[in-house]
């Protein structure tokens, strides 16, 4: 079932052994499906996301992954066992909490070498320590091992948190929105640090997140999530290039939908007429029979803002202009179309002049880059 | 200027209260244990060491005292941790409340009530007829130390659960679920996390617990029956029947003082084990 849903492009890792399986594990509290026959498999050393909008089922995927939460139904295996029932302390796995959910009675030393500790017989003190020590210059805190978690900083106490994972060298690091509460520059640098940190481990990370930034920038495949399901599975180009619907689309990277009806099909080109009449081509992506609802997709990069009309280009009156660095934000108001957002690069508004809102000015894009998708 | 003001005026009733019913009759209390007996009692100033060195006389009091109060406050903890554990962690959240309630319910009726009530229970008609006729021979309950031990424990029970409920329920329960993501299993995460992290509440409760039983006075009156008596039954007994001031001066300032020690000594302790503040471990 899943299968048909990898998109595109299975990159080079794709054919590692897996390190972790679900064979349609469901997760229903009462009424509420919040896993809904999931069927996937993770490879050895992958840095697999999980994407999807709170209530998708991603959390609910950790925390079977992770022992916390029993299936209904179905198996989770790891490293080649049916772990299905096994206890969460007794998984060769380790996560990485929200809100770190740090020991504050325990010095960051004590917090590291907790899961150590927890081997029976009991661990060789030294070793443990330089175990620690190991994983504190790991995480850039070396010398930090006395503090007190609470004279660690929000950025610190992350780090902690990572420290105390990847001691144990986990089979699976699970990372349940690990940089949700950091502020954005410390965000985009754990998001390197992390990345490094994978290669370097060689230890396969599975990360839940609502920020398709993190996703993107971070992992080697993606799984979109919605309502206890896989939407789509792929690497991050092919999410963003290939989406199979307007879910996807929609929550990889911002993109504008003109609705219609798909009125002509051939086989990967097609064309959508709008309830007014006007007709957009397209390649089509994911099933659609003629005739049926449809969206075209064009992201904002993909449309030209001239100041004046060529064939085939569109009147709009720009409504806003964000400045972002690097590159423009426009949002474009069409008499028809609606609003669309429009992203014009630096050097590309330097050579054309940009617009103030008010100013009228004319869009177009070039068809290839259009893409019609089912309207969910 | 005027803040200052307005916070010494709001400060004042508390001072003044402070002031005027502790430190001043603690200060007289303290002078009168260094007087004299007057002849038909009361008190004659003087300076004499001889009621302090008149203590041993009282020494039963004081025996059962620091044996019945610590004893009863381990005994409430042993049976509140348990149920509070429960409440906190077990009970569905629809039934909470009113289970917390049940517990305080007893603090609805007069402690003079209950223990009336506990010495019909204790008495010979009571739980040794029980066992009597049960085949187990005949057993005095009522005016022994159990007695006594019973009562307190069952009085001040709720005054334990309370405060370790409230540590138990604000622990945050992610921190469990770390434990066992780390590899302790139940027991160990239960001694490793929760233990430790719910011993503010333990402090909490056994102070409360624990000062209250040092002055205690009624349960030991009626359930110890003039056999099990406590200081606070000494005091009553010199200030009330003997009139003599001066010695239950001296049983008073000796009592404080015994309170002082172990308080400071019990909050060393748990600075020592569990790094809680001294404000929390008292309050």
């Amino acid at each position: 079932m899943q299968s048909q849903f990898d998109s595109g492009a299975k990159d080079q890792k794709a054919n590692r052994p897996l390190v972790a399986e679900f064979r349609a594990a469901t997760k229903r509290y009462g009424t509420v499906l919040a896993a809904d026959a999931l069927s996937f498999g993770i490879g050895k050393g992958e840095f697999l996301s999980f994407l999807g909008p709170s209530g998708c089922g991603k959390t609910t995927a950790l925390r079977m992954l992770a022992g916390f939460e029993t299936p209904t139904s179905g198996e989770v295996y790891l490293d080649g066992e049916r772990v299905t029932d096994v206890p969460a302390y007794r998984r060769p796995v380790n996560m990485v909490f929200q809100h770190y959910a740090l020991f504050p009675h325990m010095t960051v030393a004590q917090n590291i070498s907790y899961g150590l500790m927890q081997h029976r017989p009991r661990p060789d003190r030294a070793d443990v320590a330089r175990k620690v020590d190991r994983a504190l210059d790991m995480v850039r805190l070396s010398g930090f091992g006395p503090r007190r978690i609470w004279e660690m900083s929000g950025g610190q106490q992350q780090r902690v948190a990572l420290a105390r994972a990847i001691v144990n060298e986990p089979k699976v690091l699970l990372l349940d929105e690990p940089l949700a509460a950091l502020d954005r520059k410390l965000r985009r640098e754990m998001q390197i640090e992390l990345q490094t940190l994978q290669r370097q481990l060689g230890i396969t990370f599975v990360l839940v997140t609502h920020d398709q930034e993190e996703a993107l920038s971070m992992s080697d495949r993606i799984c979109i999530m919605r309502g206890g399901r896989i939407v789509q599975s792929g690497s991050p180009n092919a999410l963003y290039d290939q989406p199979i619907s307007r879910y996807v689309a929609d929550f990889v990277g911002k993109s504008n939908f003109i609705d219609g009806r798909l009125t002509a099909l051939s086989a990967t080109e097609g064309q959508i007429e709008t309830p007014v009449g006007q007709r957009f081509a397209g390649r089509v992506s994911g099933a659609l029979p003629l005739g049926s609802k449809a969206v075209l997709s064009i992201r904002p990069e993909q449309i030209d803002l001239a100041k004046s009309a060529r064939t085939g280009a569109e009147a709009v009156t720009v409504i806003n202009r964000i400045f972002l660095g690097e590159h423009t934000e426009y949002l474009v108001r069409h008499a028809s179309l609606g609003d669309l957002l429009v992203l014009v690069a630096r050097q590309a508004e330097a050579s054309a002049g940009s617009f103030a809102p008010g100013d009228a000015g004319f869009i177009s894009w070039a068809p290839e880059t259009g893409l019609i998708l089912p309207q969910d | 200027m005027q803040r200052r003001l307005s916070t010494w005026l709001l400060l004042a009733p508390a001072g003044l209260w402070f002031a005027v019913m502790l430190v001043l009759p603690l200060c007289f209390v303290v002078v009168f244990s260094f007087g004299e007996r007057a002849a038909a009692g009361g008190y004659v100033p003087a300076f004499t060491f001889a009621q302090y060195a008149n203590l041993p006389a009282r020494a039963a009091a004081f025996k059962n005292t620091l044996m019945l109060a610590p004893l009863g406050t381990i005994l409430s903890l042993l049976i509140a941790y348990p149920l509070a554990y429960f409440l906190a962690m077990q009970a569905d959240p629809k039934w909470r409340t009113l289970l917390l309630i049940l517990v305080i319910v007893p603090f609805w009726t007069s402690i003079l009530i209950r223990s009336y009530a506990w010495i019909f229970i204790l008495g010979g008609q009571g739980l040794p007829a029980v066992i009597d006729w049960l085949g187990f021979g005949q057993v005095r309950l009522i005016n022994t130390p159990f007695a006594v031990l019973t009562g307190i424990v069952y009085g001040y029970l709720p005054l334990m659960v309370l405060p370790v409920y409230v540590s138990l329920e604000r622990l945050d329960k992610r921190l469990l679920e770390a434990s066992a993501d780390l590899g302790a299993p139940p027991l160990r995460s239960f001694l490793q996390v929760t233990l430790p992290l719910s011993l503010p509440g333990v402090a909490t409760g056994c102070m409360l617990v624990f000062i209250l039983l040092m002055g205690e006075f009624l349960i030991p009156a009626m359930l110890g029956g003039g056999k099990v008596f406590f200081i606070g039954n000494a005091l009553v007994d010199l200030f009330l029947q003997s009139r003599n001031w001066a010695f239950g001066a001296a049983v008073a300032v000796t009592l404080v003082v015994i309170m002082l020690v172990t308080v400071s000594l019990y909050m060393w302790l748990m600075r020592r084990i569990g790094g809680v503040r001294d404000d929390v471990a008292l309050m």
